[in-house]
């Protein structure tokens, strides 16, 4: 008997299928190198290494998160101590998974939860905890179920079918103020990814790459509420287009956005990925820009849950809180891409060739026109949930006209996005608080300073009138 | 009989031939745009990872793997034959054989089906039996009939708030109105003789229902159902295409997600299949209550 025999026939362990065992892979080797993929990576989330970096890592978002300028961090630590800045910190972040706390968690009030996703690349570190144990290593049974699109996605938060969820980042903002939802406060807990998006246009448009050429073409995006729409409208809007009058711009699901595409239905989009190198793929479209260079590190995809939720289950939210960010960690190492684009591969997860979603995640990718591109930050992961973001995509909202008369941007961004709880509670414990979260934003090369949200709208010169 | 025999036979071998034809030029149109294992000379090195990227290796030789173009009769074939081997095979919320998928959408069918049976079968003898509540209720019928399945989708879901019991309300509502106006109809058109016969001999308005009625206006009944079973199936996929989570309707958006054509057309050969074993179940039925004059 050979020893390497691949099929292992005698191995009492393994069912003889000549396909793999699981029905996920055509052979059994593809399912040997898949699950040697997830082996590994839970090896690697398993060092001491990887948790001392994960802890720091989720500590060190907090901290920042907090005090967005490093010289108010030293100033306040100074001023209060270490031990005290913790203790307010853990005290008032339901993160709060300061090392300490990450050895007596809390009692969690409700252990089975339904997640749900869209099969998108930004939806990884919510995905691949799963199948890497970080959930079940904090106690939580949790279900990700994909869901067939944003208004989808929408209803059953509603519908409290799904605990916490795979968001756009603008849809909390959209349903908290009740714009195409009835209003039911939402809350980012962090951002799911960063970059990570890109403009896709029909090979035949090869030679039209300014977009000043683009008048008459029809865009599409996801969804209403999406960066995906505020930055194709920022886009074209710099280049002297109106995106209502000058182009048309089509809310569709991303794998029909290949479809159409393909049938000349549409002349480009702004869409997530997978489906922009997977138009590269299809040789169909080919990568316009990566909207990384409109905004570096701008925000896509948020993982969030309704503020109902985060009141009644605090210990809950806490721990799904950890292991996303856990998750967030592996996935913003380099060197776990590759091995994360086998794991989520498969049909349970994004159901995409592994081939495509290795060049979205290592950056290093067919851009349709016969380019090899090495971008390492072609997708990034960082999850703090900076309310200057928010604040950016409520002044979009309101040059579009998907808000009308006034918008208070910080009160709404510190209501949605997570950080403001602990700024109130500092408040309550007679701290000093730490003026932040408000990075400045740079988008296309002009600055966005949150503390002039109204100006900054104002400033634009195509925009929707109040009155229009 | 022999000719009858002689006539089915003939009908089975046109069949065959018409189906061999239909692969024949399924052949023959996908056969040109496999791809010439094309001699790859000087490629630079560039060229040849470009081309690995696109997933077309030059060093293996062809076989593009797993793109969305229209796929070969052996592709076909292949897909057919890996669903069929493993249909029951579980895989948490996201992934599941074919066999159990379809379990859960004839599970939804069942269920708001045998709803709208409960609901419109007692409905259309009142309806029948009565032409004021009927002139009274048509306009209602008329209005709420031709309405899309999908168009009732967003209020279903925002009404009634979980989206499995809303895929079954929306078979519920569409698969009603056949019921419902077939009943009304049969029952509407049982001879007056017989009615009058069973007046003269004094029956219970019960009895009078349920033994000159309902045997007279079962064909006509059945009819509906019939038709009612159809729409019922045709509506579950764009149900669960819209709504997601599992069934064969899901099955079909999460390969379409993946653009995935092989598998699309596996499952509306197999949307198909099951819809015509229902209806020849109804066949059946329908045969076992008709009677000759």
């Amino acid at each position: 008997m050979r020893h390497d025999n691949r099929f292992d026939p005698y191995n009492p362990d393994r069912p003889l299928q000549m396909r793999c065992a699981c029905g996920q892979h055509a052979s059994a080797e593809e399912h040997l190198s898949a699950e040697a993929a997830l082996t590994e990576l839970k090896r690697r989330s398993e060092t001491a290494e990887f948790e001392a970096y994960s802890n720091d890592f989720i500590e060190a978002s907090l901290v920042k998160a907090l005090f967005p300028q490093d010289a108010l961090r030293r100033r306040f630590l100074r001023a209060v101590g270490k031990g005290t800045a913790m203790a307010a910190i853990g005290s008032v972040l339901p993160i709060a998974s300061l090392q300490a706390m990450a050895q007596e968690k809390g009692a969690l009030e409700k252990r089975e939860l339904k997640i749900g996703f869209i099969p998108i690349t930004c939806a990884t570190p919510l995905i691949m905890a799963h199948p890497l144990g970080f959930y079940s290593k904090q106690g939580l049974d949790v279900q990700v179920v994909k869901t067939a699109g944003w208004a989808l996605i929408r209803d059953k938060m509603l519908n409290k079918e799904y605990d916490a969820t795979h968001f756009l980042s603008p849809m909390p903002l959209a349903i908290s103020l009740g714009l195409g939802a009835t209003a039911t406060p939402m809350n980012v807990a962090t951002i799911q990814n960063t970059n990570g998006q890109a403009i896709t246009l029909h090979v035949k448009h090869k030679d039209k790459r300014d977009p000043k050429d683009w008048k008459g073409f029809k865009f599409a995006v996801p969804f209403e509420y999406s960066m995906h729409n505020f930055l194709l409208r920022y886009y074209v809007a710099e280049a002297g287009l109106d995106p209502d009058r000058d182009i048309q711009i089509r809310v569709v699901p991303p794998p029909e956005m290949v479809a159409n595409l393909r049938a000349g239905n549409i002349d480009g989009y702004l869409g997530p990925d997978p489906f922009n190198q997977r138009a590269v793929f299809e040789e169909v479209g080919f990568i316009h820009l990566l909207t990384k260079e409109l905004w570096n590190g701008h925000p896509c995809c948020a993982f969030g849950t309704s503020t109902e939720f985060i009141q009644k289950n605090p210990n809950t939210f806490a721990a799904l809180y950890r292991a996303v960010l856990t998750s967030a960690a592996m996935a913003r190492e380099a060197r776990n891409r590759e091995l994360i684009a086998k794991v989520i591969a498969p049909q349970a997860y994004l159901n995409q060739p592994e081939t495509v979603l290795t060049q979205v995640l290592t950056g290093k990718f067919a851009d349709g026109l016969g380019n090899v591109k090495t971008v390492p930050d072609r997708a990034d992961f960082d999850p703090i949930p900076w309310q200057s973001m928010a604040v950016w995509m409520l002044t979009q909202m309101k040059r579009w006209g998907y808000v009308k008369g006034e918008v208070n941007y910080k009160q709404i961004a510190e209501k949605v996005f997570l950080l403001t709880d602990a700024k109130k509670q500092m408040k309550a414990l007679d701290m000093k608080v730490p003026d932040g979260a408000y990075p400045k934003i740079t988008v296309m090369g002009k600055v966005f300073d949150p503390e002039k949200a109204e100006a900054y709208v104002n400033g634009f010169a195509i925009k929707r009138s109040p009155t229009a | 009989m022999n000719a009858s025999r002689s006539l089915s036979l003939r009908a089975g071998l046109l069949s065959a031939l018409i189906l061999l034809l239909v692969l024949a030029v399924w052949h023959v149109a996908t056969l040109s745009s496999t791809p010439v294992a094309a001699a790859a000379p000087a490629l630079t090195p560039e060229q040849i990872e470009y081309a690995k990227l696109m997933g077309k290796d030059p060093a293996a030789g062809g076989a593009p793997a797993e793109k969305s173009g229209f796929p070969t009769l052996a592709q076909m074939g292949q897909t057919i034959a890996k669903h069929l081997s493993q249909p029951f095979y579980d895989n948490g919320p996201n992934d599941k054989g074919i066999a159990v998928q379809l379990g859960y959408s004839l599970a939804r069918v069942g269920l708001g089906y045998l709803l709208a049976a409960l609901v419109a079968i007692p409905l259309g003898f009142v309806i029948g039996m009565s032409p004021l509540v009927y002139r009274a209720l048509d306009p209602f019928i008329q209005v709420l009939k031709p309405i899309s399945p999908l168009a009732w989708m967003p209020l279903a879901l925002y009404t009634i708030k979980d989206s499995s019991i809303s895929g079954i309300f929306v078979i519920f509502i569409c698969s009603v109105w056949p019921m419902l106006i077939n009943t009304a109809f049969g029952v509407a058109s049982v001879r007056r003789e017989w009615l009058n016969v069973a007046r003269t001999l004094e029956v219970t308005p019960l009895r009078r229902a349920f033994e000159v009625i309902l045997p007279a206006a079962a064909p006509t009944i059945l009819t509906g159902m019939r038709i009612s079973m159809g729409i019922a199936w045709l509506v579950i996929v764009a149900a669960e295409m819209l709504v997601g989570g599992t069934g064969i309707g899901y099955f079909v958006w999460n390969e379409w997600n993946n653009l995935s054509l092989p598998n699309v057309i596996f499952a509306i050969l197999m949307i198909g299949i099951v819809g015509m074993l229902l209806d020849l179940m109804f066949a059946r039925l329908q045969k076992a209550v008709t009677y000759v004059d």
